[in-house]
């Protein structure tokens, strides 16, 4: 039976990855994601889970150790932030490449510089098109959910890819929650052992990671495409399961008071929490405000995303990172490309929030929805705005 | 596991993450069409010391009945490294075609 428990995040998250029996736990400690693989290396030492941890000397190893083995056929677990993802960039592409379905947490945190050990997207940003499945808790119990559903999901014969999840540094990572934590019996019920699609071995021999030479590469890259896209059928599969084992709903693009909206926030990671308060003073107030909450970043979910803003007069689109001298941040910038074949879509304001780890409250989620529908229509000066940025 | 075709036509034949299930299909490709000089040994000047073959990149060269050590052209990729190495002056690399 799954137990109410109180816990810091980061430590539920590695209590959940511990429940899922990995092999390998190969990591590197950097804030804010440490106390996850800290807390396994402690699961480890305690004799509760029987997996090799490796203490490598850097992300880029960590990677590596994970992504040879997940090739031998081990189930693998990593965790990192910031800097040390951009450090690991290089197996990022390499370990979807060679569908390995290694299962990443990533405790969002800007990336330098200045230096700032705090919260924001900036960093899986800048692996978004590395062929991984991405997810987005927006909470303690998601961040738990994710954790066991990541492993089901990557492992699964039609998939077989990298699943990263992320948890917004400190404000999730470091943030005691109540969570429904599920037992073993519960999680062996639904998650099966690893049975990999070939592994290296002596006695069935397979080469992994050849050279593709420019007559082959397009279709291997096309390859590559099929599989993530073709991959939401089955996270949708899994997440119904979920809900049919564990009562709790999963989905693309989760919907907040979105009956009757006229005007939707989006939001992506612990912000959904914020934003339903201000959306609930917004619909005290008479404002026919909604709120979407994206929690699958890839594939990217433009069938749904098509469905949820059906009817809306304006959306808000609200990011976390910034694209340098690009036409808008990234999350908009993709809604905007999904929508922009449609006949009818609403307006779109693009507003970044909480860059380094600065505050979210919700009188920001407020005025935000109050400038783009009051009367003066502040509409932000250019495609997007740094929202609070003194001096603007 | 099916056996895979030499080379894939379609996307669709590729295996997953382009796992090849075939040990030993490296030698089915020819790196010697690389080669835009190849090397030409001197037998009367070579000493059979076997520097060429140490120091050869590629791991091409071999050694033959009588001794003497000779690159495989079909992999030859003519870098030129046995011909530098070479002290007595027994290679000597010439221009293709």
């Amino acid at each position: 039976m799954s137990e109410r428990i109180g816990m810091e995040i980061a430590l539920a998250a590695a209590e959940a990855v511990a429940l899922c029996k990995p092999d390998v736990v190969a990591a590197y400690p950097i804030t804010p994601n440490t106390h996850i693989p800290e807390h396994l290396s402690d699961i480890v030492a305690e004799g509760r889970l029987d997996a090799d941890f490796i203490c490598v000397e850097s992300e880029h190893s960590a990677l590596s150790a994970c992504c040879g083995a997940s090739g031998a056929g081990a189930r693998t677990f990593t965790a990192t932030s910031s800097q040390g993802l951009l450090y690991m960039a290089e197996i990022v592409p390499i370990v979807s490449a060679m569908r390995l379905p290694v299962v990443m947490a990533i405790g969002n945190r800007a990336l330098s510089g200045p230096i700032n050990i705090w919260n924001d997207h900036s960093d899986i940003m800048s692996q978004r098109d590395t062929g991984w499945i991405s997810l987005f808790a927006a909470d303690g119990q998601e961040s738990v959910d994710m954790m066991i559903q990541a492993f089901r999901i990557a492992e699964h014969r039609d998939v077989m890819l990298p699943v990263n999840i992320n948890l917004d540094g400190f404000q999730l990572t470091h943030v005691v929650e109540p969570m429904m934590m599920p037992d073993q019996k519960e999680v062996d019920r639904f998650l099966p052992a690893y049975k990999p699609y070939a592994a290296l071995h002596p006695d069935n021999i397979v080469s992994m990671g050849a050279l593709a030479m420019p007559d082959i590469f397009n279709e291997a890259m096309q390859a590559k495409d099929h599989v993530l896209i073709n991959s939401k059928e089955v996270i949708l599969d899994v997440w119904k399961e979920w809900e049919e084992q564990f009562g709790r709903k999963y989905e693309p693009i989760g919907a907040y008071r979105m009956d009757g909206a006229e005007i939707a926030l989006l939001t992506m990671g612990s912000m959904g929490d914020t934003a339903e308060v201000a959306i609930d003073e917004l619909r005290e107030k008479g404002v026919k405000a909604g709120l979407l909450k994206l929690k699958l970043w890839r594939p990217f979910p433009t069938e749904e995303l098509l469905k949820a803003v059906k009817g809306l007069k304006t959306l808000v689109v609200i990011d976390r990172a910034v694209s340098f001298g690009g036409p808008g941040a990234p999350v908009c910038s993709e809604i905007k490309a999904a929508l922009y074949d449609q006949k009818e879509r609403p307006l779109i304001t693009n507003y970044i929030i909480g860059l380094g780890g600065r505050d979210v409250v919700v009188t920001d989620f407020v005025k935000m929805v109050q400038q783009a529908i009051g009367p003066q229509k502040k509409k932000p000066a250019k495609a997007y705005e740094i929202y609070g940025v003194r001096g603007s | 596991m099916e056996k895979e075709k030499k080379w894939p036509e379609k996307w669709q034949e590729l295996t997953p993450g382009c796992m090849v299930f075939r040990p030993g299909s490296t030698r089915e490709y020819h790196t010697g069409t690389w080669r835009a000089q190849r090397p030409i040994y001197d037998t009367g000047r070579c000493i059979k010391c076997g520097v060429c073959y140490i120091f050869c990149p590629e791991g091409c060269i071999s050694q033959d009945a009588d001794g003497y050590f000779m690159a495989d052209l079909d992999y030859c990729k003519g870098c030129g490294i046995c011909a530098h190495e070479c002290w007595p002056g027994a290679i000597k690399m010439v221009e293709e075609g």
